[in-house]
């Protein structure tokens, strides 16, 4: 019998050379005469160790990796096609990797098992199990349901998700839609990426739960334009979907309907802000709205509009499935269930950590992570994307949870841990702030854009040593002014890790690190 | 490896123009898709396709054209035949992709948004490519890359530079 061989084909595992290993195993199995049978799977989230290839065994899988091209003969050589634990890279059964052990996968249950375009591997492992019970239930027990799970939405702002579900439930029948934010823009995320390239059918069926709870039958994922491998998945896990009756105008017999269609942005990380997505996917400009009306008032083409983020849609399957008690029983405070923790920058074993909310950032980046990759002391981590702050060492022992992150003006966001070693200038850190933010900004307001800019300025003076102590107040009173008199998050936080460096690091932003910062032309 | 399509394509006419134009006209939202059709086929946005969406959207050719303009990733001149992109974010800074950057100018020519004078190569600067615990990452066409040292990159281009262009 051909021995089955899983080599994963998520954008991390081929940006390291995974479709070379496959093709290695291929011809290093033909030349010796042995039948194989490679699967493509997804990633197990484990990105320090791919690509991570599998053998299939009574036993479950043995894993080996992080496996170049080059490893490919020795491998072979060593016994890989006869499970043979002998070469280096062998790393046991895969469940027994302590990093995967020590997690609480509740959404990333299936990712890097399965083939994930498989209809049948998803069904194997529970798929579709949330939405037949969904069928079975009246829209208002499925909010509640929601509702009692805790679950708060995973894209930023942590509103939950329950009551936004009520919102849009709540309004008369008639045209409605659940969108779906895939812009994951956030430096330090990959956590959407999994779900959509490892386990699409997690989505499809989260948001078609969604839209049988609120009457909605369109849905649209509003997908970044740097996920091409993404959009080539979803759009073939959709075509699937539907063949198979669990999209469409009569899902799995009910007579009820719901249609998903992916959207792609273009390249501006201001329409992973909810209101600008919707301008962007009616075709404009993707200016900010003022709020309110709110989204689930009048959202897409002026109708009653769900949107979440992928994490928090991909919840839902699990919470319709167990329960939403279940998934509450996890986590702490007000923080409910588990959240993905993407470990990411100069870290030694970056990937997904998923876990209950109460970890602490130390336990994080040490304890999983392993350190830097560079192996120097870690100096800095900024949790919570581009517009969080950096947090310097007196704050890793934070267990992670909203409210107590919003205590000490950390964010938790969409849970990018991005490490920093001591090579780091943080004034170059707090100078990008800045640039990012002038490259992004949508420009609906002074504050963010213009303010951007002007910060970029006033930090490049600082630097250069011209009335450094003066720009250092104008900076001061600059960030302020940012984050009152700004619409939206963009401009209302960028200033987060410019104050975080002002204060935290403050010997990084004088004079003294009088070098010019070299910008760049954007 | 992976095939590496090159985002460079055919030259366009008017006819074929209107015909990607028409194909999107009736979606609902239909200006992104029809902005990223037209790309994908001709590789940029032709100047002349701005009054013929401007008329099939029913929006004046101003709108159009912000609507372009506020969008990193639309081009309105044709790119080399390969566009390599940077990732700029914080991720990636932490792994040395400020010098990878420099680097990649000085070796190209260029700076962002500016194509070689020969054509092979556009570079444009991305802001996260989602390979945030395998960094740098660069994306060549529809190909992500990590762990991008200097001396890789030069690997990478001399590669590209050897690669016959396909005729489609
Ligand atoms: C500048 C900015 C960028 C954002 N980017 C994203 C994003 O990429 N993905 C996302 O899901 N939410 C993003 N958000 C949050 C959304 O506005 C919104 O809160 C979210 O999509 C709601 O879904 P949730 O409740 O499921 O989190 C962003 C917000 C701001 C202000
Ligand atoms: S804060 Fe910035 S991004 Fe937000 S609405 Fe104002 S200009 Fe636009
Ligand atoms: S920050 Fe570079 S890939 Fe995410």
């Amino acid at each position: 019998m051909a021995i089955t061989v899983y080599v994963p084909r998520d954008t991390t595992a081929l940006a390291l050379g995974a479709d070379r290993v496959a093709t290695r195993l291929e011809r290093g199995a033909r030349a010796r005469n042995i039948d194989i049978n490679i699967v493509r799977n997804g990633s197990r989230g484990l990105f320090y160790l791919e690509p991570l290839v599998e053998i299939e065994t009574p036993e479950g899988r043995l894993a080996y990796g992080p496996v170049t091209p080059k490893d490919v003969d020795s491998l072979i050589e060593a016994g890989l096609l006869e499970a043979r634990q002998d070469h280096p890279l062998a790393l046991g059964l895969t469940e027994e990797i302590d990093y995967l052990k020590r997690q609480q996968r509740l959404t990333f249950s299936r990712i890097g098992i399965t083939d994930p375009v498989s209809i049948e591997d998803y069904t194997t492992l529970r798929g579709f199990e949330g939405l037949k019970k969904t069928l079975a239930l009246d829209s208002q027990a499925v909010v509640d349901e929601v509702k009692t799970s805790g679950l708060r939405g995973r894209g930023g702002a942590a509103f939950p998700t329950g009551i936004k579900w009520q919102t849009v439930h709540d309004q008369p029948p008639g045209q409605k839609y659940v969108v779906c934010n895939a812009d994951e823009g956030d430096s330090g995320t990959f956590a959407d990426r999994l779900v959509m390239e490892c386990d699409p059918y997690l989505l499809i069926e989260g948001m078609t739960i969604a839209g049988l709870a609120v009457g909605a039958e369109q849905g649209y994922i509003y997908l970044r334009s740097e996920y091409p491998l993404a959009h080539a998945i979803l759009d073939n896990a959709i075509e699937r979907a539907v063949a198979a009756g669990y999209l469409g105008d009569n899902i799995l017999g009910s007579d009820r309907a719901f249609h998903l269609e992916v959207r792609l942005g273009a390249g501006a990380y201001i329409c992973g802000e909810e209101t600008s997505l919707l301008e962007s996917l009616e075709g404009k400009r993707g200016l900010v709205r003022a709020k309110p009306p709110l989204p689930a008032i009048e959202g897409l083409f002026g109708r009653p509009t769900v949107v979440n983020n992928v994490l928090s849609l991909a919840a839902i399957p699990f919470i319709m499935d167990q329960g939403g008690q279940t998934y509450a029983d996890y986590g702490m405070g007000r923080s409910r269930g588990t959240l993905a923790i993407q470990l990411a920058g100069n870290v030694q074993r970056g990937g997904l950590v998923e876990l209950a909310f109460g970890t602490s950032l130390r336990e994080l980046m040490e304890g999983f992570g392993g350190g830097t990759h560079s192996g120097r002391p870690l100096k800095a981590v900024q949790v919570g994307g581009p517009l969080g702050a950096y947090l310097p060492e007196s704050q890793w022992d934070n267990p992670v949870d909203y409210e107590g992150f919003a205590a000490f003006g950390g964010v938790v966001g969409h849970g990018g841990v991005v490490m920093f070693d001591d090579s780091i200038d943080m004034g170059d850190q707090a100078r990008f702030a800045m640039e990012f933010c002038s490259v992004e900004s949508c420009g609906k307001c002074t504050p963010c854009r213009i303010g951007a800019v002007r910060g970029v300025e006033v930090i490049d003076r600082i630097r250069a040593g011209d009335a450094a102590e003066k720009n250092l107040v104008l900076l001061t009173e600059l960030c302020e002014t940012m984050v009152d008199g700004s619409l939206c998050a963009m401009g209302g936080m960028a200033p987060f890790p410019v104050q975080s460096v002002l204060q935290h690091f403050p010997d990084d932003l004088t004079p003294r690190q009088a070098v010019m910062a070299g910008g760049t032309t954007c | 490896m992976s095939q590496i399509h090159s985002p460079i394509a055919d030259a366009w006419t008017p006819a074929q123009l209107q015909a990607v134009i028409d194909a999107h006209r009736l979606m609902p939202g239909a200006m992104l898709p029809t902005l990223h059709a037209i790309q994908d086929r001709f590789g940029y946005i032709p100047d002349a396709a701005v009054p013929m969406i401007a008329e099939a959207l029913r929006h004046t050719r101003a709108e159009v054209h912000g609507i372009i303009s506020f969008y990193h990733h639309f081009r309105t001149h044709p790119p080399g035949r390969n566009v390599i992109q940077i990732c700029r974010a914080e991720a990636c800074q932490s792994v040395g992709s400020r010098q990878l950057e420099a680097h990649a100018r000085q070796r190209l020519g260029i700076d962002y948004h500016q194509t070689t004078p020969d054509h092979e190569y556009t570079l444009e600067p991305v802001y996260c490519l989602g390979n945030c615990a395998c960094g740098p990452s660069v994306r060549v066409n529809d190909d992500v890359m990590g762990r991008m040292t200097p001396e890789q990159f030069d690997e990478l281009t001399d590669e590209l530079s050897a690669t016959v262009v396909e005729v489609k």
